[in-house]
């Protein structure tokens, strides 16, 4: 999914490369870059099942916009994934619903 | 509370251009942007632009973005990120959110170049994962370096629809066709002719049907309509994709504006209701200028001259520069922008924004 070579843009700038988990899968990403990119280029497109009908949702708008992408990130649910970053050792998880409740950080 | 002579919402290039040109006439800037990297949309657009020297033309997207954020940082124009402008109260009032704190400002003039959003259509399956916004792909590939998915519908042939399409095949996408309900291609025809050259297929007078797959997209049925816009039936095609992309236009981000009292008007050329402002990008609320898409859709060149206006008057109104420099320089920014609203894309908008120019006067 990653783009090696762009024909205008050359190679893109990332930060180091890091692991995280995702709903407990060890993944690799480059930190900075938004959670959801680096799902997306290991082939996540599922960020999260709806509260009425548990219908899949994934990134829709990619600039934080549409709130489709919404993840429990480090047990903080509703998080943006599209334009939240990366870190090592994040723990992403699908979100079900309005999340688990009562967490704060 | 802090206090700024102006407030710009929005790092985008009518925001940026509006930035540089007060901050050169002694104005002190404040840019606000929710992002956390500054350019809106600029960044994202790698293909080279139209208009005369004057207007950066030939000159990908990127470049000028660059170039508008080391002018601005030289002028010491404080560019502040990841700060939301939640409201615009009376006499330059604004809170905003930065990071997770609020803060009170305000602002002797306020700018607002808020930009646009995407608009949607919905059919069966549109919630899918592989349904995503043009922009959206736009984003993943040009500034994230991810296609966003190996086979792609475009649905759309405005110059968002055909523009994105091409950036899809530079990103190695396949893009398995480009449908629109109109009956002729919306977008400059030198954009769709480079797809057409890819061998990429348009069905005009066609619309999507349906996205199918379990839990994302595994295809699509796209349906011929008639004049009217109503399906005819049989006229069914499949086509095997994994993500489709809406490219149907965009609509002004109007909210602060709304809720700051200015007067809108509803032009439909300009994607809906719009800021009534006048000349000098005022609103109808005094103190409050607009430039860019939120103020009517157009391009970046002509977002960048209305950036231009709005910084010259507010340097102009806060008494940095006199009369008739700031009615020199103005008339030849308008001059410049005559090329851009005119032809087969440009003339009714630029009609149109004259129309909402004459709202003002009412």
């Amino acid at each position: 999914m990653r783009i090696e070579q762009h024909p205008i843009l050359g190679e893109f700038e990332k930060g180091p490369q890091v692991q995280f988990t995702f709903d407990g899968k060890t993944m690799q990403g480059f930190e900075g870059e938004p959670i959801a990119i680096a799902l997306r280029s290991s082939g996540v497109l599922i960020h999260r099942y709806t509260a009425r009908k548990n219908e899949p949702r994934g990134m829709f708008c990619a600039i934080g916009r549409c709130t489709d992408c919404i993840m429990v990130v480090n047990g903080m649910p509703n998080i943006r994934t599209c334009v939240e970053p990366l870190k090592a050792g994040m723990v992403v998880q699908t979100q079900k619903g309005k999340g688990p409740a009562g967490s704060s950080e | 509370m802090l206090r700024y002579e102006m407030v710009c919402v929005g790092a985008g290039p009518a925001g940026l251009a509006a930035a540089v040109e007060a901050a050169k006439n002694g104005v002190q800037v404040v840019v606000y942007d929710e992002n956390d990297r500054p350019g809106g949309q600029l960044f994202k657009q790698i293909h080279k632009f139209f208009g005369s020297k004057e207007h950066r033309a030939m000159e990908r997207g990127f470049n000028i973005g660059s170039s508008f954020l080391n002018e601005a940082r030289e002028l010491g124009v404080e560019v502040s990120l990841n700060s939301v402008v939640l409201g615009i109260y009376e006499n330059g009032a604004l809170n905003v959110m930065i990071g997770d704190r609020i803060e009170n400002i305000r602002g002797q003039k306020v700018l607002v170049a808020t930009g646009a959003s995407e608009n949607m259509i919905p059919f069966p399956g549109w919630t899918l994962p592989g349904v995503i916004g043009a922009g959206a792909a736009q984003t993943m590939a040009n500034i994230h370096g991810i296609r966003p998915g190996s086979s792609i519908l475009m649905v759309g042939s405005g110059n968002v629809g055909v523009i994105v399409s091409y950036q899809m095949l530079q990103a190695g996408c396949r893009v398995a066709a480009v449908i629109d309900a109109a009956p002729k291609i919306g977008g400059y025809a030198v954009h769709a002719a480079k797809i057409a050259r890819f061998g990429v297929p348009f069905f005009m007078s066609h619309t999507i049907k349906a996205a199918h797959g379990k839990d994302r997209v595994e295809g699509a049925t796209i349906i011929e309509v008639d004049e009217n816009w109503n399906p005819i039936a049989g006229t069914d095609k499949q086509v095997d994709v994994d993500t489709i992309c809406i490219a149907v236009g965009l609509n002004p981000m109007t909210q602060l504006l709304r809720m700051a009292g200015c007067k809108t008007v509803y032009v439909p050329v300009l994607g809906g209701r719009v800021p009534a402002h006048d000349l000098d990008q005022e609103t109808s609320i005094k103190g409050i200028y607009v430039a860019g898409d939120v103020s009517g859709i157009e391009e970046a060149s002509t977002a960048i001259i209305e950036g231009r206006i709005a910084g010259l008057a507010i340097a102009h109104s806060l008494g940095y520069l006199d009369e008739q420099s700031f009615i020199g320089q103005r008339n030849e920014q308008l001059k410049s922008m005559v090329g851009l609203r005119s032809g087969s894309h440009g003339e009714s908008r630029g009609k149109a924004k004259a129309y909402l120019n004459a709202t003002m006067k009412r």
